[in-house]
């Protein structure tokens, strides 16, 4: 369903929701998944985001959005003279990903310490994002919502593991998701949770054997 | 929100109130917030278009590439026939905001950043020569957010998907039913203002020189707010447009559908692909890459 406030919305540093509101949420979503602001950041451009991109201010999005600027920041307008400051490295390059991807695509890879993450996102229009996949793993991930993202030993009951621990802290589950590359590997899960998941929540499913990562992610939409 | 327009001014009258105060209902009625956060949300928005039409006033933006700005200005001392007047008050608005978000200010998408003048061109304008106060410019604001959802759902707002006519061409759709909402008219009246404004829209393509939401951007908004008065107008004196406003709007989906891809904001047509937007495009877009290294 479509909400009035989606039509009449965002509120956002111009001049493309697409170009420039989207990209900065895919950037946002980049940043959690390494918990903060990247030390280096590896941004490529797909399709219409190559093409013009620069001119629709697309590299400064993306670069705010990783350090943590929302959409309607005007900060967003100075991001790459600011990233210096902000200890972030960042660089771009035009690429062609394979597959089947959306015209406004990027790929954006993340390192904050010991932590590095890869993100394929598209930005939809209108603002709206999707990520398509996170280090490999096929996933969806709108960002209106706040987002829980686990990688954990594909193994029986490991989901109800998980949800048990959710439903116990009372965080009310809007949407989940589990995929996996192969049989008895990895999986990653995705909740999409309709408040924040509760630190004790994080703690305890963090302590889950079979869980070898675990991010949360707030909305950025 | 509705997927009909016709069944929304059907509930509305129902119900005995107007096509905003359903929109608000609704939204209300959906859960995702409450009506106080609802108003408060459309309240910054509104505070937000009234700021960008001040900015773009002052005349001394220039936009990412150089190729537009200060326009708006020159609208607020007119020379023409219609100096003065509403009219003029809302090119101008449009024009500013346009300004605004192609130098990277900030604005309200309505729908899209592509579009966004168009609405606060003919909602302020409207409020400020006709003294409307906030909850009435926010009610029109709702309506114009139901129209949009319609129009979501039915056909598209954006120009890579339907052409020009899914963005500036919602949107006037969209300003002319907040027009007819805060100036009285009622909800029959506001989907024959929707219906006789898209219709003028209908096969606008989106050309923008080197993709970029400028050229012809900034103007097309301004375009767009004066289909969007002319719609008003005709509804208010009783103007009925004999295809009914959803299929107008689904007129504009399947033409959208079916147009050529150059015309769908890939700057391989149109306006882009002339001599002089060839090369502006190219000289502005090498300068740029420049300027990033």
């Amino acid at each position: 369903m479509v909400s009035l406030l989606d039509i009449i919305g965002p509120v956002m540093v111009g001049p493309s929701s697409s170009h420039t509101a989207g990209a900065c949420r895919i950037g946002l979503i980049a940043r959690g998944m390494v918990g903060g602001t990247p030390e280096k950041a590896k941004v490529e451009l797909h399709g219409s985001f190559a093409r013009t991109g620069v001119g629709h201010g697309t590299d400064r999005a993306i670069a705010g959005g990783l350090m943590g600027f929302a959409p309607d920041d005007e900060r967003l307008r100075e991001s790459l003279e600011l990233a210096g400051a902000a200890g972030l490295a960042i660089e771009f390059a035009n690429t062609k990903l394979r597959g089947d991807h959306h015209p406004n695509t990027t790929r954006i890879t993340v390192t904050r310490g010991t932590t590095t993450a890869t993100v394929i996102g598209s930005s939809l229009g209108a603002g709206r994002i999707l990520i398509t996949e996170i280090d490999g793993y096929p996933v969806e991930i709108t960002g209106s919502y706040p987002v829980l993202v686990i990688v954990a030993h594909d193994e029986p009951g490991i989901v109800a593991k998980v949800s048990g621990v959710l439903a116990s802290e009372e965080n009310n589950i809007s949407t989940m998701r589990v995929s996996r590359r192969q049989k008895g590997g990895d999986a990653i899960h995705i909740y999409e949770l309709d408040a924040p998941a509760s630190p004790g929540a994080v703690q305890r499913i963090t302590a889950l054997p079979a869980v070898k990562v675990l991010r949360s992610i707030d909305r950025v939409a | 929100m509705y997927d009909a327009l016709a069944d929304a001014v059907e509930r509305a009258d129902a119900d005995g109130i107007s096509l905003g105060e359903l929109a608000l209902r609704t939204e209300a009625e959906a859960g995702l917030k409450t009506r106080a956060e609802i108003e408060a949300t459309l309240q910054r928005a509104l505070d937000v278009m009234r700021s960008a039409i001040q900015r773009g006033d002052r005349g001394d933006l220039r936009s990412v590439s150089g190729l537009v700005g200060g326009d708006a200005a020159k609208l607020r001392a007119p020379k023409g026939p219609l100096g003065g007047t509403l009219f003029t008050d809302v090119l101008a608005g449009a024009l500013a905001v346009q300004e605004v978000n192609a130098a990277m200010g900030v604005i309200v998408a309505a729908p899209t950043a592509g579009g966004a003048g168009v609405l606060p061109g003919v909602l302020l304008g409207l409020g400020a020569r006709n003294q409307l106060d906030d909850p009435t410019l926010i009610r029109g604001l709702a309506v114009a957010g139901l129209v949009g959802a319609v129009v979501a759902v039915r056909a598209s707002l954006s120009g890579a998907e339907g052409g020009c006519q899914a963005e500036t061409g919602a949107a006037a759709g969209m300003a002319a039913a907040a027009g007819v909402e805060v100036l009285g008219g009622t909800p029959e009246q506001i989907a024959h203002a929707v219906a006789l404004t898209m219709q003028g829209t209908l096969g606008l393509v989106c050309d923008p020189l080197g993709g970029l939401v400028e050229v012809p951007c900034v103007y097309r908004n301004a375009t767009g707010g004066a289909i969007a008065l002319a719609g008003i107008e005709m509804a208010l004196a009783g103007v009925r447009f004999p295809i009914p406003v959803d299929e107008v709007i689904d007129t504009m989906g399947e033409i959208g559908r079916t147009m050529d891809v150059r015309y769908r904001e890939t700057a391989g047509g149109g306006l882009a692909a002339t001599p002089t937007g060839r090369k502006l495009a190219k000289e502005r877009l090498v300068e740029l890459k420049g300027r990033r290294k």
